[in-house]
């Protein structure tokens, strides 16, 4: 809510400065969003009159005008189309100061001379206004300074109000708050019972009284259509940001303003029969004041006549039967709405209005009648016209209750962890106009004012209680606690152990998007539908990612294009797979990306690329982290993102957990990547899950070591021969290492030569050279039947 | 044996003037070999009569010693020599870069929340986890914001369909931890974080930690002191922290906080409250016997005053010329 300084300290006068002013509001729970001024910083500018407007001799464009200052006549030139004689206007004399320190000096136009300038809102800094020089008021009285004229010496506070404060959307209200904090006298407006002057009413029948439980009505009749609104209103009503339409309106949108009160203004000739207040029915329509034509929904409150309806209640009202330049009998409503029927309403229909902000937030229930009595005495002072007698219609059941609150001294004092003083707890709530009843000599009974929505309860209480005592003059203390161990499971690697595993392998971390763009995501994983977003911000932000993959590819994109070659990143996160159940699984995941040069260019470094054993090997090294890389396997698979012959599932015990390999050539060509580009996911539990050491005794006897040599078809898995050693080595085997693989001159084509050392160790005694002669026949012989293998000679 | 005085000259003449270990060898052998001259003299004194045999034999062995020590010494300066002259040529420029792997680096993002978990780590806080995809009721409904509530257009959600969203906070792992236990509870819930709105400061995605102390006797002081020490500690600076009444349906009352780092400008860093008691009768905790406060704040906020980055869209840019300056 933003509002006039002035209009406030009309009503409250609190000694403090506007920067302090705003910061005690700040401080209470009303964070003042912005202080402006409410126009530019300017000088020596006057209400002036021409006299008279005459076309200068040289310019088309220009006149040349007569302006008196009440005390002397001045020759001004001016540009604007709206100079005429008898105008009342804005004149800088020669000396003033505008905004942005311009100076006003005597100058000649087109060879004429000008003595100070006609001035448009703009150029004030009063609004954007530049459509022509000021049009001021026909009585302004000339040779008065216009900041005085304009009450211009002002500022704007805007306030950015949570949804529980809906009783500071006023003057009123902020005014109340204001003299809380400063424990100073508050002014209210005085509102007297204006007499009917005729007997005329219009009847109203409330037939959803849950959602409109209290209607007030008035009509007042030979309004003078030729009426203005007076400045003073219009400036009030401009420093909140509305604009000024007609003398009823302005005058219904300054009670709003002022007592915090929604009210609406119908042309009564456009209305048949009665009111009937009703929920809508489906399908329902109306044009609303804005001219668009809705549609209704069956949860919406309206206020209709025998034709239909005539507005959305405590929203907007409806074109037809508003009030227009012809009219001349009205009638006033100022209801309660209840915020359940209100709240969330506007919003399903794109709409946002000043009176559905407030009933949301919950109007004073018991205001109505003071609103229509103050819009009453306004209008009569602007519009004259012959008022009715006031009528309501209530349901007393359907109102608010009045809510009491038992508050208890000693939550009160355990809350905060202080003795707040009982003087203190009375004081600040009976300011904020709650009735404080002792209810025994711990607890009082709390009666909450009918403007206050948000105090139900005791804990309501005890914030309004530290709020006004402030936050800051609370005491701080540092928890006490008991200091059980918290559990450390040794089996878990944690997660900041893999990022620094992976940090010192040279991976970067990255962090992308958990939302993606459909089309990319059915590029790496085609066969599944991923979960899309009711309301993306974007397409590329549609569907949530069913990997880490596309993300980190992206980030590659973007940092190749911007000359980086080596490109090592990882992420942790998790992605959403939907599951053939309807379910969702949201899974932690840990995956990377690498691509460039094996090294970083160096004197030293290689200069090759990398290939799939680079990151076979980082993965290898992240599943050796739990200290059980045996249960971890590798076996070809094919993925839709990654090349054929160049992937891989990654298993543990039998379950894969995880896939890598190199970029689909064919993605890297769609995504415009240098390749090529490896890639690894990874189950995080899989990772993160290992196993806790146990001992084993250690063997006094030697190791035996044998080399093999083999030549096998090009096509026969190292796996298989490993494992086909493993099962013909004999228990003692220890250890199989391949430590040279060669494939090229001087071995048949189609073929690759492989050289294994084997070695064995028995745990209680020395093996003889015959045991193991005997294992390796075994195993050559597996090896040849098995995986047509020959030794090499 | 006039002439062994002579030759023990000759023989130390020879050894000087040897200039790798084998002439020196030759030189040895030459004099103190089987058929070496000195050698040959100890032969002869056969011909010298049982007198003048002991006094001539010592004299010889005199020499030869004194011959021996001679090579002993010119054998070590040489080797000496050759090892100098080895190490000279052997001489590399230090000043090469090393063989090295590069070190990688974590997201400042990870960093900060690492940093913050290891705060409240170290004081008994537990790490909590829960759904990014949540539905209405962890999200609103269990945190006291009904459907409708003007509240819930602070949120900008982003939704699935009517009951399932993106979490637009991390409070729905609260409301599940507490669903699963009773107090005393300790935890804190990093994580990924969801809202509509995207600009140069609106991030569609975001980190935020919430923190939850429930317990018997915790009071609103304990919570100033809890977030202004963890401010301090973050910054390790003295910072300025200002309480500020605010509204979150979810705690009563309800805070936010602004630090002033010397400036003399207020800068909002996080919003926290006194569990609403609300909330604990969602979950099944006696409000009467149990009171906790609850705290949330945005990392990426806290990474940009810390490390003064001044786009919120770039942490999730992964460009490495940022990323690398967090190393």
């Amino acid at each position: 809510m933003k509002f006039s300084e002035q209009w406030l300290r009309e009503w409250v006068k609190p000694a403090l400065s506007t920067q302090a002013l705003a910061d005690q509001l700040s401080l209470a729970g009303l964070e003042v969003d912005e202080v402006s001024d409410v126009a530019g910083h300017f000088e020596g500018v006057v209400v002036a009159e021409i006299i008279s407007a005459t076309q200068h001799p040289d310019a088309d464009k220009l006149q040349v005008c007569q302006v008196s200052d009440g005390s002397e006549t001045f020759q001004v030139v001016c540009g604007a189309a709206n100079a005429r004689a008898g105008l009342k206007t804005a004149f800088a004399r020669v000396g003033a100061v505008l905004p942005g320190d311009f100076n006003i000096k005597k100058a000649k136009l087109r060879g004429v001379e000008s003595m100070g300038m006609l001035c448009a809102e703009d150029e004030l800094g009063i609004s954007d206004d530049h459509g022509g020089i000021m049009e001021l008021a026909a009585d302004a009285p000339v040779g008065l300074d216009l900041r005085e004229f304009l009450n211009l010496n002002d500022s704007l506070i805007d306030v950015d109000l949570t949804p529980n404060r809906g009783d500071c959307l006023s003057i009123s209200g902020l005014a109340r708050e204001v003299g809380v904090l400063n424990q100073v006298a508050v002014t209210s407006v005085q509102v007297a019972d204006v007499a009917p002057v005729c007997a005329d009413t219009f009847s109203v029948k409330l037939e959803a009284p849950h959602a409109c439980p209290r209607y007030v009505g008035r009509v007042i009749r030979n309004i003078n259509p030729g009426a203005t609104t007076p400045l003073w209103m219009q400036e009030k009503l401009r420093r909140s940001g509305i604009r000024s339409i007609d003398p009823v309106v302005d005058v219904t949108n300054y009670v709003l303003l002022e007592l915090g009160q929604p009210m609406h203004a119908f042309d009564l000739n456009k209305l048949s029969e009665g009111i009937v207040v009703r929920m809508a029915n489906a399908g329902e329509t109306l044009v609303l004041l804005d001219e668009t034509e809705v549609t209704l929904n069956d949860d919406t409150l309206l206020i209709t006549d025998a034709k239909g309806p005539l507005a959305m209640a405590g929203i907007m009202g409806g074109d037809a039967s508003g009030v227009t330049d012809e009219t001349r009998d009205i009638f006033l409503e100022s209801a309660f709405f209840s915020p359940l029927s209100i709240v969330g309403r506007a919003r399903n229909y794109g709409l946002h209005t000043d009176s559905s902000h407030r009933f949301e937030r919950g109007v004073d229930w018991q205001l109505q009648r003071k609103a229509i009595e103050r819009a009453t005495a306004l209008l009569l002072d602007i519009v004259g016209g012959e008022p009715g007698p006031v009528t309501e219609a209530f349901s007393e059941v359907d109102l608010p209750k009045v809510p009491v609150v038992i508050l208890r001294e000693s939550r009160v004092n355990s809350m905060l962890a202080m003795e707040m003083p009982q003087a203190t707890v009375e004081d600040i709530l009976s300011r904020l106009g709650m009735t404080l009843n002792r209810r025994n000599d711990q607890a009082w009974d709390v009666t909450v004012p009918s403007w206050r929505f948000d105090i139900t309860l005791e804990v309501d209480l005890i914030e309004e209680i530290a709020r006004v005592y402030g936050y800051d003059n609370l005491p701080v203390r540092t928890p006490i606690a008991q200091l059980p161990l918290p559990p450390i499971a040794e089996r878990q690697v944690t997660l900041n152990r893999i990022r620094r595993h992976l940090m010192s392998r040279d991976y970067q971390e990255a962090i992308t998007y958990s939302f993606i763009e459909a089309g990319l995501s059915a590029q790496f994983d085609p066969d599944t539908q991923p979960l899309a977003l009711a309301n993306p911000i974007s397409a590329e932000m549609a569907v949530m990612r069913t990997s880490l993959w596309p993300g980190l590819v992206k980030a590659v994109s973007y940092n190749q294009n911007r000359q980086q070659a080596r490109i090592r990143l990882f992420e942790t996160g998790q992605r959403f797979l939907p599951q053939p159940n309807g379910g969702l699984l949201q899974q932690n995941t840990i995956a990377g990306v690498i691509t460039g040069n094996r090294d970083a260019e160096g004197w030293v470094a290689a200069k090759d690329k990398i290939d799939f054993f680079d990151i076979k090997g980082d993965v290898e090294s992240l599943l050796a982290l739990g200290g059980c890389p045996e249960e971890f396997s590798f076996a070809a698979a094919e993925h839709p993102a990654l090349h054929p012959g160049q992937s891989a599932q990654i298993l543990r015990a039998g379950e894969v957990v995880g896939y890598l390999g190199a970029l689909h050539p064919l993605l890297l060509k769609k995504l415009d990547l240098n390749g090529p580009v490896y890639l690894f996911e990874l189950q995080q539990d899989a990772v993160t899950l290992g196993h806790l050491p146990r001992y084993s005794a250690l063997s006094k006897y030697p190791e035996m070591r044998r080399d093999l040599s083999l030549i096998v078809d090009e096509q026969i898995e190292f796996d298989t021969i490993r494992r086909t050693v493993i099962n013909q080595a004999g228990d003692a085997l220890k250890k199989v290492t391949l430590f040279d693989l060669y494939q090229g001159q001087g071995i048949e084509a189609g073929r690759k030569s492989l050289a294994l050392g084997l070695t064995w160790q028995h745990p209680s005694r020395t093996l003889t050279d015959e045991e193991i002669n005997n294992s390796v026949k075994a195993v050559v012989a597996a090896l040849t039947n098995v995986c047509g293998a020959s030794l090499r000679e | 044996m006039e002439n062994l005085a002579q030759l023990l000259e000759q023989g130390k003449q020879a050894v000087a003037q040897a200039d790798n270990v084998r002439l020196l060898d030759e030189v040895r052998v030459q004099y103190l070999g089987k058929k070496g001259e000195l050698t040959q003299l100890l032969k002869g004194l056969g011909k010298l009569s049982a007198e003048e045999r002991p006094a001539a034999g010592a004299k010889i062995n005199e020499a030869k010693e004194a011959l021996q020590e001679a090579l002993d010494a010119r054998k070590a300066h040489l080797e000496a020599d050759a090892l100098s002259a080895k190490l000279a040529s052997e001489k590399i420029d230090v000043t090469l870069p090393g063989r090295k792997t590069d070190l990688g680096g974590m997201h400042p993002v990870t960093r900060t929340l690492e940093r913050i978990e290891a705060f409240f780590g170290s004081i008994g806080y537990s790490v909590a986890e829960g759904p990014e995809v949540e539905d209405d009721y962890h999200n609103f409904e269990a945190l006291n914001i009904p459907a409708h509530h003007p509240a819930r257009a602070m949120h900008d959600t982003f939704y699935f369909d009517a009951h399932t969203l993106l979490r637009t906070h991390t409070s729905p792992v609260q409301v599940r931890t507490m669903e699963e236990k009773q107090p005393p509870i300790r935890i804190i819930c990093p994580g990924r974080v969801y809202r509509c709105d995207y600009d140069q400061t609106h991030s569609p995605m975001f980190h935020q930690v919430e923190g939850l102390l429930i317990d018997k006797n915790v009071s609103f002081a304990d919570l100033k002191g809890t977030l202004e020490e963890f401010l301090r500690e973050f910054f390790e600076e003295d910072v300025k922290v200002r309480f500020r009444p605010s509204y979150f349906p979810f705690t009563e009352p309800s805070i936010e906080v602004d630090i002033d780092r010397g400036d003399g400008k207020w800068l909002e860093v996080l919003g926290c409250g006194m569990v609403h008691p609300k909330v604990f009768e969602y979950s099944g905790i006696d409000p009467e016997v149990y009171t906790g406060f609850a705290f949330g704040m945005g990392v990426e906020r806290l990474a940009m005053l810390r490390y003064g980055v001044n786009d919120l869209r770039l942490f999730f840019e992964n460009d490495l010329r940022f990323l690398g300056q967090f190393r």
